[in-house]
């Protein structure tokens, strides 16, 4: 896979979440997504960021264009440091939620998404990697 | 800090969400919202989304909340105006939005109001239905 172009955004507090949105709203329209596309990449990543802030305490974006050679996608990868998932298949379950909110978000950003990829150690903090192909 | 109007039309409340919406802002308008309700005696209230590009868990649940608030306080809630691509968004990220009423546009929300609010019988029945 290589990287096209690529930048970085912090996710300090829920303000940025709107910023968030609207950069990667921004990247996905260089990339010509459909609108129905930039909706799902954008809305998974609102839900990717509010979880940076709300469990990780704030986090980091990293925003790349890739290509492998045949399509190019919109590759983004939200990391904190935080206290970490202890049980991520439990993290992942619709409904499931440590803190306020309607347990959709990780769970839900997977299913917007093509790749979506998740590391995470207890104490270290959360790494979650989300691909959406053109 | 900036807020979103709250219209007052005849008995019904209209909010017209125009911002990107952070998150301090959805929480500001169910306090105010409901205050409106109480204050101005609202039968029903329309919350016009067509300016909004994405509805996540957060707002999704805004919006379910308000509904659920105004239903106690004897208000109805119809959401108008949400885009195609945040309708197909929204039920891939498995948002349901129960007990929140939409329509396709104000028109279309404010006939639905009337429907609700002018009928007794028919509004029990509506609500019945929403409970389970």
């Amino acid at each position: 896979m290589t990287i096209l172009k690529n930048d970085m955004r912090y996710i300090r507090n829920s303000d940025d979440i709107v910023l968030i949105r609207q950069v990667v709203r921004e990247w996905a329209l260089m990339i010509q997504f459909s609108l129905v596309d930039q909706t799902k990449i954008v809305t998974a990543s609102s839900e990717l960021a509010r979880n940076a802030v709300e469990y990780g305490g704030g986090g980091v974006l990293y925003l790349q264009i890739v290509s492998d050679g045949i399509r190019k996608g919109l590759k983004l990868i939200f990391e904190d440091k935080g206290p970490g998932i202890a049980d991520i298949g439990l993290a992942l379950k619709d409904g499931y939620t440590t803190g306020e909110g309607m347990g959709l978000g990780l769970g839900g950003a997977r299913r917007l998404v093509n790749e979506f990829n998740i590391e995470s150690s207890v104490g270290q903090g959360t790494k979650i990697t989300i691909i959406r192909w053109k | 800090m900036e807020k979103i109007p709250i219209l007052k039309m005849g008995k019904y409340l209209l909010v017209t969400i125009q911002v990107d919406m952070h998150d301090r802002l959805a929480m500001s308008l169910q306090d105010d919202l409901t205050e409106k309700i109480v204050l101005y005696n609202a039968r029903g209230v329309l919350i016009d989304i067509s300016s909004l590009e994405i509805v996540d868990s957060f707002i999704g649940r805004m919006l379910s909340n308000i509904a659920s608030m105004s239903r106690i306080l004897d208000a109805e809630t119809v959401v108008v105006g949400m885009r195609p691509a945040v309708a197909i968004t929204m039920v891939e990220l498995g948002l349901d939005m129960k007990g929140v009423k939409t329509a396709l546009n104000v028109d279309m929300g404010m006939k639905m109001l009337d429907i609700f609010t002018g009928k007794n019988d028919e509004q029990e029945k509506l609500n019945d239905h929403s409970e389970e």
